[in-house]
């Protein structure tokens, strides 16, 4: 190493020793105050005489904890029930447009809540397609609508976690146990089960932990009296307020998702250690048997999954019913008029601006959102990329906000900061709280990525600290950082649970709008919320197309 | 006696095995060898029932097997990459047969410790098989495919993820356990030391057929064809040109012809180098290397013979040399 080099990366680690706390400093700052600060508060309100010696709290915990097990129990049966055939599809089988299904089943899960729900109430709700059509009064089936809808969301974790640990599984495995005198009975049995059981496992702690703090799907299609903790959060926090029983129940909350989280990171992580190469063993379809499998279950997925996806727009602009002041006369057909009614403040109506203000609230707290976590998110990225023995400490705490449900965000924000939570800024801080872990998560590798001889490189050729961040580490990150904005930006459009519970009537957003609408009677507030479900569903969908051209991308470069 | 009569197999609808008749008697071990995508792997799923002939039949002591699933054919079968199931230790593995046919829990325990002396894993009962190194992982799916005694024992290519001197020892361990317990064998290679070591008959697959079936001394002083010569590295194939009546000329020069061929038609021979015989060539010696106990000299076109002592480059020796037509 020549005189200057070695100068060179004396005066950088000396620089960066002294800079890593800088780095930290702002992000844990803005963590401690907004997330640990309204934790404590919500702890404090906990573990209090009167929040534990209220019987009738215990009462409402007990009743709202069974309901949520129960609930979430059913659906991530009914999602196994589809999931597993569909992993086995995906896995054993070649057919056309495979790789589409595959996207197709994927999508729902970066949709909003809001737009699951009033995907799944055009469809099926008492004002859907189908129920005007068909003449149902499915009002009596919200719960099974419940089930249903968060089976659409969770399907695909089931698909990518069963399914490659299936076609991981080497088909020796089943011919040797064949050979060695195993019936189909005891292949499934003795072989084929046990070796997939974490990956069954880790499917199902995922699934049930989502379903168990399900939010926004439940209130939207079920209504408050389907009480799950996350439900009751909300009911006490804002309408029947009893705030202590509030904080009791989302450290409950709080506790199980935790454990939940341990045992499903333990699970997985038998399961990486557990499969060998991948196997490429899906082929068209033989017999019989298989192509009726095959056809039916990719055509009950397409419908499935498809059918609210597009319910929903064409909902969006169709009459089924009587206009304004037209009560008896029913006109069917298209029309326009939900999306025009956007864009009229009229008296009376639900919000203090026409509801296209939404649209621009949304759009701005999102900006903020991405502005907020990009700023706090680099410098801690780029500590952990090369973590000290401290900052691998440090991590977890980072990681905390992903535990919290958002409901419980936006209780912590109202225990701490009283009145201030009318100021609009609250809104995009909630949802940079829960964006952060991601956009850690996304920059970090990147970082870590880059070769720190190519810093060396460009210091020994001159460059300034400047310049090298320029040079170097920029256009690695750039895509990553691109990923990762538009991350941030579609977890604040599509949030819903914090801000709720923040949310002034001054400052609607889309979600916030989208349950006001379709809590109201009528058909053109009903038809509103299609509208702008559409239109938050058109938005979102646009950013997965470009966070996952991104990765494309990458992919391809790396 | 595993007897094969007639068994016809395609792959993607294209002909991948055409006529396929040959038996295996109690006792024997029958090599198997074919380049890869022969279809050898396939004559062993069939035999095993994991596949079915689409013409043909499979019969054990006469008896055909169309009609009985795998699990009751009592078979088995080894792979190259072993197969073991990543879940169960050693001794569940091996045991994993014994508890299919419900043998009692004691016999199992005797069985599984008798067999892991018999490939040399004694004490590794409890060891995770992933955590085993390529040669033990053989050995305890060898035990495994032993331990019910099965009627007929499959490898295919078992030794080929294995280097060489494992590969050797495994191999005469495989030889012994096979002359000791009599159970019949086939064993699936492309590897013609492999097969010259364990068989005592070998099968040639070729385009979908069996082209030779020999013991292995008779088919190394006789191939027949050029492609089991070739395969089984037996001598030099050249081309020669058949100029008159039982006379072929090649680029060695002229020789005698011990087939019927009329002038002018084509000719591939074998050529074989040693033992003093036959007739002189002269040869311009254009590489030379060194290969453990004699030296491999490589000749003007492409021939190669062995030699005690090494010749230097471009020297020109004289080598006796028998001919031999092959087709």
């Amino acid at each position: 190493m020549n005189l200057s080099s070695a100068l060179s990366t004396k005066t950088r680690s000396y620089l960066s020793a002294n800079s890593r706390i800088l780095l930290w400093i702002l992000t844990l700052l803005f963590l401690l105050s907004f997330f640990f600060f309204p934790l404590f508060k919500i702890l404090a309100l906990t573990f209090n005489l009167d929040t534990l010696a209220d019987f009738d709290n215990l009462l409402v915990v007990r009743d709202s904890l069974l309901f949520t097990f129960y609930q979430a129990a059913l659906s991530t049966l009914l999602t196994f029930a589809l999931g597993l055939p569909a992993a086995i599809l995906f896995a054993k089988f070649d057919f056309p447009s495979k790789s589409l299904l595959r996207a197709l089943t994927a999508v729902p899960f970066m949709l909003p809540t809001v737009v699951v729900a009033a995907a799944f109430n055009s469809l099926l709700g008492e004002r859907g397609l189908l129920a005007t059509t068909f003449n149902l009064q499915p009002s009596t089936f919200n719960f099974i609508l419940i089930l249903i809808a968060h089976t659409f969301y969770n399907t695909s974790i089931v698909i990518r976690i069963v399914g490659n640990a299936i076609s991981r599984l080497d088909p020796k495995l089943e011919a040797s146990a064949r050979v060695l005198g195993a019936d189909t009975f005891h292949v499934w049995k003795d072989v084929i089960l046990p070796i997939l059981r974490p990956s069954l496992l880790a499917a199902a702690l995922l699934v049930f932990m989502f379903d168990f703090t399900s939010f926004g799907v439940i209130l939207l299609l079920g209504g408050s009296q389907f009480a799950t903790l996350e439900v009751e959060i909300y009911i006490r926090a804002l309408q029947l307020p009893n705030l202590n029983l509030a904080a009791l129940l989302s450290v409950i909350q709080l506790v199980f998702t935790l454990i939940f989280s341990i045992l499903y990171s333990r699970t997985i992580n038998q399961v990486s250690t557990q499969t060998a190469p991948r196997f490429s063993q899906a082929r068209p379809p033989k017999t019989l048997t298989e192509r009726i499998f095959v056809f039916a279950l990719s055509s009950l997925l397409v419908t499935f999954f498809f059918l609210p996806l597009i319910s929903l727009p064409i909902r969006s602009l169709t009459r089924l019913e009587a206009d304004r002041g037209q009560r008896t006369e029913v006109q069917y057909g298209f029309t326009t008029d939900y999306y025009e009614e956007l864009f009229i403040n009229r008296r009376g109506s639900l919000f203090y601006v026409p509801p296209v203000q939404a649209a621009l609230n949304s759009l701005g707290f999102a900006g903020i959102t991405v502005i907020l976590s990009l700023a706090l998110g680099y410098p801690a990225a780029y500590a952990l990329a090369k973590p000290t023995r401290l900052e691998k400490f440090l991590d977890p705490f980072l990681m905390l906000p992903l535990g919290a449900s958002a409901v419980m965000m936006g209780l912590g924000f109202i225990l701490s900061f009283g009145r201030l939570i009318a100021s609009p800024f609250f809104i995009p801080i909630a949802h940079t709280l829960i964006a952060l872990p991601f956009v850690i998560r996304t920059l970090q590798p990147a970082l870590a990525s880059i070769p720190e001889r190519l810093r060396q490189a460009a210091s020994t050729l001159g460059a300034s600290p400047l310049r090298v961040w320029q040079t170097v580490d920029f256009p690695i990150l750039s895509r990553a950082t691109l990923s990762a904005a538009t991350f941030a930006f579609t977890v604040s459009l599509g949030e819903f649970g914090a801000t709720l519970l923040i949310t002034r009537p001054e400052y609607p957003t889309i979600p916030i709008a989208i349950s006001r609408f379709l809590s109201q009677p009528g058909g053109l507030n009903y038809g509103q919320a299609m509208a702008m479900a559409t239109v938050l569903m058109l938005l979102t969908t646009l950013s997965i197309l470009l966070i996952e051209k991104l990765r494309f991308n990458n992919a391809g470069e790396l | 006696m595993l007897e094969l009569r007639n068994v016809v197999k395609s792959y993607e609808d294209k002909p991948l095995l055409t006529d396929i008749s040959f038996t295996v008697s109690q006792g024997e071990t029958i090599c198997l060898l074919g380049a890869s995508g022969s279809g050898k792997s396939t004559i062993l799923r069939m035999i095993a029932g994991l596949d079915f002939p689409e013409r043909g039949a499979i019969l054990l002591n006469s008896l055909d097997l169309a009609q009985t699933p795998p699990h009751l054919r009592d078979f088995g079968l080894v792979f190259q990459d072993y197969g073991l199931f990543p879940h169960l230790n050693v001794f569940d593995n091996i045991a994993f047969g014994l508890r299919m046919r419900n043998v009692p829990v004691d016999e199992i325990k005797q069985r599984v410790s008798v067999l892991l002396e018999q490939v040399n894993l004694s004490g590794f009962d409890s060891r995770k098989v992933t955590d085993l190194s390529g040669g033990e992982q053989q050995r305890v799916a060898l035990a495994r495919a032993l331990a019910p005694s099965p009627r007929l024992l499959m490898f295919d290519e078992p030794l080929g993820a294995l280097d060489r001197s494992l590969k050797e020892d495994l191999l005469n361990e495989i030889r012994g356990i096979l002359h000791k317990t009599k159970i019949p064998a086939i064993y699936v290679t492309h590897d013609q030391e492999e097969a010259f070591t364990i068989a005592d008959r070998i099968l040639v697959l070729h385009e979908g057929t069996i082209i030779r079936d020999g013991m292995p001394s008779e088919i190394w002083k006789d191939p027949q064809s050029a492609f089991v010569a070739k395969l089984l590295g037996i001598g030099n194939v050249i081309d020669g040109e058949v100029v008159e009546v039982n006379k072929v000329k090649t680029v060695f020069g002229v020789f005698a012809l011990d087939c019927k061929k009329r002038v002018g038609e084509k000719a591939q021979l074998l050529i074989t180098v040693g033992d003093g015989k036959g007739e002189e060539i002269q040869l311009t010696v254009e590489d030379v290397l060194f290969k453990q106990d004699q030296f491999q000299v490589k000749g003007r076109g492409e021939l190669l013979i062995h030699m005690k002592d090494a010749p230097r480059i471009g020297d020109v020796i004289t080598v006796r040399v028998q001919v031999k037509c092959l087709s």
